[in-house]
């Protein structure tokens, strides 16, 4: 298999503080890959670094083989990398077309004279969400929906463009258990369109139920890589405590 | 399951009907019509075509203002130095007036000075993360204190050589008998709410108010937004005050004290919710014109003067505790 994204050498630092340390791997399409460890062993700062809200310190990043440098967010987005954020980021006073499209918002019109257009955001909103396989309705506020449904609002937005990798920071954290199925599958469905996955999550279950490979970080560096069915929880628990040093 | 996904997901929440009758801005229209009919009959001088007349007018002033003020309040901000803006625009308008220059240089002038100072305003709440309270609490202050430098505290009636132009502009009625002042407020009533609702702009001022941070995240450009709606404020204050200039035939340097909380009581009145993400443009009328007939029809019902500010401090609480039943019902 093709890498997506392939890291190389990647560390970084806010001043003395070693945050990310020499960690490099690749991301294939269609293969979602837990991301585990303790709190500050620098999995979301790696993660930044992905979706271009940190630059990296050394080491290069290569996306289908080209060299990848992101200075914002936006960039990043340009590129396919779109971002679940662990709050979600969503507007409870707005619809949840509205959400989805936010900061990408539809128009209609002529030159200058351009309205919303909301029919065609509620539209393709719907066929997202009928794609995900989630009861949502466009329409309705983001105010009134649960915590499973909410997910599939910020999941919506990664499907806007033609993604190519989908970071996700702890998509399980706060939502019920059958919440929590219902993501899984969202995940599911993201593998079936062929788009990368990186799953931080604390939760051993999850990660061990949907991802077909296991990273995981001990302070700052990578101290495992390999297919989810080489593993089990409790050699990653070791890893992530330290009880194991390094595989 | 008997619906199909397809259903579910083409399902409307409500309809147009629950729509209304969950609109706080339709409730208090209709206390306005209510009181309105009531006081037609209550009184003989209520429904003559010179107290309607003096009542829209009235109303367009705070009105006005209310329309800046309440795309403010849905980002979540609030501006307090309307009433000094529109006294320091008023009071540059006449001073340039004054000076001789022509009316279009007036206007420009005081408009600039409203653009000016709601950028500063803006970039500090923006760019700097001042809270908008203290910022306009400042600017409050400031304000007013430059229209008294301007006019070195006085009193200005005399207008130049456009001095009738100004007065036509403020107290004419030129189109069916309907004061000027209230053509203006319809036509940017009906602006800002177009602007709120069929423009990415407007969308971004309700992102805003929704989740500041997750605007941010998505890349929505909250600081200048920011910066865009208190220019918006102030220049509606500035409107206000040409229009106000125009009208009274005078500027002093206490016009527009105080008025900030009638601006922000409107606002509220008509929906517009103080934490943010929530208000319309039909609302910020609606509550501008629920206070006019409260105010009006205590005199005209011989009712003490010193009564007006618990009817109008009772509107408030009881507009807000409409919606406080309201989400309290939802949450259940």
């Amino acid at each position: 298999m093709v890498a997506v994204l392939e890291l190389t050498n990647i560390s970084k630092h806010f001043g003395a503080i070693q945050a990310v340390n020499d960690v490099s791997f690749a991301l294939e399409a269609g293969q979602v890959v837990g991301l585990m460890g303790d709190n500050g062993a620098g999995k979301s700062t790696l993660v930044k670094m992905i979706a271009g809200n940190f630059r990296p310190s050394h080491g290069t990043m290569l996306m289908d083989g080209r060299e990848l440098a992101l200075h914002r967010p936006v960039e990043a987005r340009q590129h396919g990398i779109e971002i679940v954020h662990q709050d979600l980021a969503l507007c409870n006073n707005l619809t949840a077309a509205a959400n989805v499209f936010l900061g990408r918002e539809l128009r209609r019109g002529v030159g200058p004279l351009k309205v919303l257009d909301y029919k065609s955001m509620y539209r393709r909103a719907g066929e997202i969400f009928k794609e995900l396989k989630s009861e949502t309705r466009p329409r309705d506020l983001v105010k009134q929906m649960s915590g499973g449904q909410r997910q599939a609002v910020a999941i919506a937005r990664t499907m806007l463009s033609e993604a190519k990798i989908v970071l996700m920071d702890e998509p399980t954290a706060a939502i019920s258990v059958r919440q929590v199925a219902e993501v899984l599958n969202l995940i599911r469905h993201l593998r079936e369109r062929g788009i990368a996955v990186v799953l931080i999550s604390h939760r051993m279950p999850d990660v061990f139920d949907v991802a077909d490979r296991v990273i995981v970080m001990r302070r700052g560096r990578k101290v495992a890589d390999k297919p989810i069915a080489a593993s089990s929880p409790e050699e990653v628990t070791g890893l992530i405590t330290g009880a194991i040093e390094q595989v | 399951m008997t619906t199909t996904l397809d259903q579910t997901i083409k399902q409307k929440q409500q309809n147009w009907l629950g729509a209304i009758l969950g609109s706080q801005t339709v409730w208090i229209l209709l206390s306005v019509i209510l009181a309105c009919i009531f006081l037609s009959f209550a009184t003989d001088s209520f429904a003559t075509a010179k107290n309607l007349y003096n009542i829209t007018r009235n109303v367009t002033f705070v009105a006005i203002i209310a329309l800046g003020m309440t795309i403010v309040i849905i980002t979540g901000g609030i501006d307090l130095s309307v009433g000094s803006v529109l006294c320091l625009c008023s009071m540059v308008l006449a001073v340039v007036m004054h000076a001789g220059y022509s009316i279009e240089v007036g206007i420009a002038a005081s408009i600039g000075t409203a653009l000016v100072v709601g950028a500063f305003n803006g970039v500090l709440i923006a760019y700097l993360g001042f809270p908008p309270f203290v910022v306009t609490l400042g600017m409050l202050s400031i304000a007013r204190s430059l229209a008294m430098v301007a006019s070195n505290n006085t009193v200005v009636f005399q207008f130049g050589p456009d001095h009738d132009r100004l007065l036509a502009l403020g107290g004419g009625a030129w189109f069916f008998g309907i004061a000027n002042p209230v053509l203006y407020m319809i036509v940017l009533a009906l602006f800002t709410g177009f602007v709120l609702r069929w423009t990415k702009f407007g969308r971004y001022v309700f992102a805003i108010g929704g989740n500041e941070h997750a605007a941010t995240l998505t890349g929505v450009p909250v600081q200048g937004i920011k910066v865009a709606v208190y220019m918006i404020s102030a220049l509606s204050a500035g409107v206000a005050g040409i229009i106000q200039t125009g009208w009274l035939g005078a500027v002093t340097t206490n016009i527009g004290a105080g008025m900030e909380l009638q601006v922000i009581a409107a606002a509220v009145i008509g929906g517009a919710n103080l934490a943010g993400g929530v208000g319309t443009a039909s609302g910020a009328l609606i509550g501008a014109a629920l206070i006019e007939v409260i105010r009006n029809s205590l005199g005209l019902l011989g009712i003490n003067a010193f009564w007006q500010g618990t009817f109008i401090g009772g509107a408030i609480v009881l507009a807000v505790l409409f919606d406080r039943i309201r989400n309290f019902r939802q949450s259940e």
